[in-house]
């Protein structure tokens, strides 16, 4: 569903990522870890068509980037740590707007499953400036899957939440992953990340360090796993 | 065919969010106003106008009124898209990203158009002048429309950096001075009652850049909100 080929990305004289490859089967649910400016948001935003690669190749959904970018988006769902909404329109009004830009048939229909899938049904009337930021977390969310995208991808979604938000944005995430789609999810929260996903993927010096699945890996062995990757990383690093 | 008809969704659909928006905070066009509506007010005082002196001026004070609330609602419009990362869901939408533009374009253009209809009579009040002649009223149409033709263009272009408010008029009022002559002197021309043979070439004028403002817009607006 998503192949990267030696991404590079490059900011100026800064290198952010060196030779990525990268690969996400239909119905995976990866994790992806690594340390604060490991390059994890700007992987995220190539994927998304948001940015550029410098060089490399990715492909999603059988569809090159940045060529066949309307073809990507389509099929794209993207969770930021942004709502990505309009404080000024309800929340029935934000999943119209972004209905329309998608041409999504039946939009009143699909509004109205997708905010019930993410319990805010009784507040589709409310302006979002008055939602708690768990509850526009959760309207993200449903903008991001009203499309019924096959890719859903989300940079950090759980920032900011508390316990009680965190667990019911995993339940929208359960849900849609139980639906067979691609996720990829940038976390530094190793066991919610252990929780939902199925792969844990380690981003370090531009690079994908290790990936493992997340069955392979003893329950409480997931912070030694994700230690040991990154000294390894630091110490090759070193080395080149 | 359908290509065009998401076209006109898309676009017509950001022009309905934009406007819906307002319709609920009051920000921009509430800004836009009061600035306009103390520009022409210290003007008034500032110049000491005379009946005779008076049309002379009035072109000249409408213009620098109607292009800085405009620069100061351009830069609101796109800071708004910004701020809670709503560009970014504008551009992962998969429409054609000219049709963003086009939205913001259209829904600036009618604020900017909603402030001349409440500082023309404002004005004529306070200045004796009647501003409310036909050929005027197209001179701002035209005038409006290559402004934030280009405006929309280099406020997405400014957002983008932490110096966004005092960036936008240091891109924007050099790009538009031959834009904003040809308004005074098409205005001036109307408000004088010069014959029309007089007033063409500026209203000619205004037409060609609105024409090539929007076109560098429709060709770069792409290339511009792209990392």
């Amino acid at each position: 569903m998503i192949e990267v080929r030696r991404l590079l990305k490059r900011f100026g004289p800064k290198t952010v990522l060196r030779n990525l490859d990268f690969q996400a089967a239909q119905g995976e649910f990866v994790a992806l870890l690594g340390p604060n400016g490991a390059g994890k948001t700007t992987f995220l935003r190539i994927l998304s068509s948001l940015s550029r690669a410098t060089l490399g190749e990715v492909k999603i959904a059988g569809h090159l980037l940045p060529h066949q970018s309307a073809e990507v988006r389509q099929r794209l769902g993207v969770v930021s740590h942004l709502p990505l909404l309009y404080g000024d329109l309800t929340a029935e009004e934000n999943l119209r707007f972004y209905g329309r830009l998608y041409s999504i048939p039946a939009l009143d229909q699909r509004i109205s499953s997708v905010l019930e899938q993410v319990g805010l049904l009784n507040r589709r009337k409310d302006l979002v400036r008055t939602f708690s930021r768990g509850m526009q977390q959760r309207l993200a969310i449903g903008r991001a899957v009203l499309h019924d995208p096959e890719v859903l991808l989300l940079d950090e979604p759980h920032t900011g939440l508390d316990q009680d938000a965190c667990e019911m944005l995993d339940g929208a995430l359960r849900q849609v992953a139980a639906r067979g789609r691609t996720v990829v999810m940038t976390s530094h929260d190793l066991s919610r990340a252990q929780d939902l996903a199925s792969r844990f993927d380690v981003l370090s010096r531009g690079r994908i360090q290790a990936s493992v699945a997340v069955s392979a890996l003893p329950q409480d062995g997931v912070l030694a796993f994700y230690r040991q990757t990154l000294e390894a990383s630091l110490q090759n690093g070193g080395r080149e | 065919m359908k290509a065009l008809s998401n076209f006109w969704r898309a676009m017509l659909a950001i022009v309905w969010k934009d406007l819906a928006t307002e319709w609920r905070s009051r920000e921009l066009i509430s800004a836009m106003l009061v600035f306009a509506l103390l520009v022409i007010f210290i003007f008034n005082f500032a110049l000491e106008l005379t009946p005779q002196t008076r049309n002379d001026v009035t072109s000249g004070v409408l213009w620098v009124t109607l292009t800085f609330a405009g620069t100061l609602g351009l830069n609101r419009s796109m800071a708004v898209e910004k701020d809670r990362g709503c560009l970014d869901g504008l551009l992962l939408a998969p429409v054609d990203r000219t049709a963003i533009y086009f939205g913001k374009t259209l829904a600036n253009f009618i604020f900017m158009l909603l402030v001349a209809a409440i500082i023309l009579p404002f004005y004529s009040v306070l200045y004796n002048t009647n501003l409310f002649v036909g050929g005027l009223l197209l001179v701002i149409v035209l005038g409006a429309w290559g402004y934030v033709s280009i405006g929309t263009l280099l406020a997405s272009m400014a957002v983008q950096a932490r110096t966004r408010d005092i960036l936008l008029p240091i891109l924007l009022f050099p790009v538009t001075v031959p834009l904003v002559v040809a308004a005074v002197k098409a205005s001036s021309g109307y408000l004088k009652l010069l014959d029309q043979v007089e007033i063409t070439p500026w209203l000619s004028l205004l037409i060609v850049f609105d024409l090539i403002f929007t076109a560098i817009a429709f060709l770069v607006f792409d290339s511009v909100v792209e990392e």
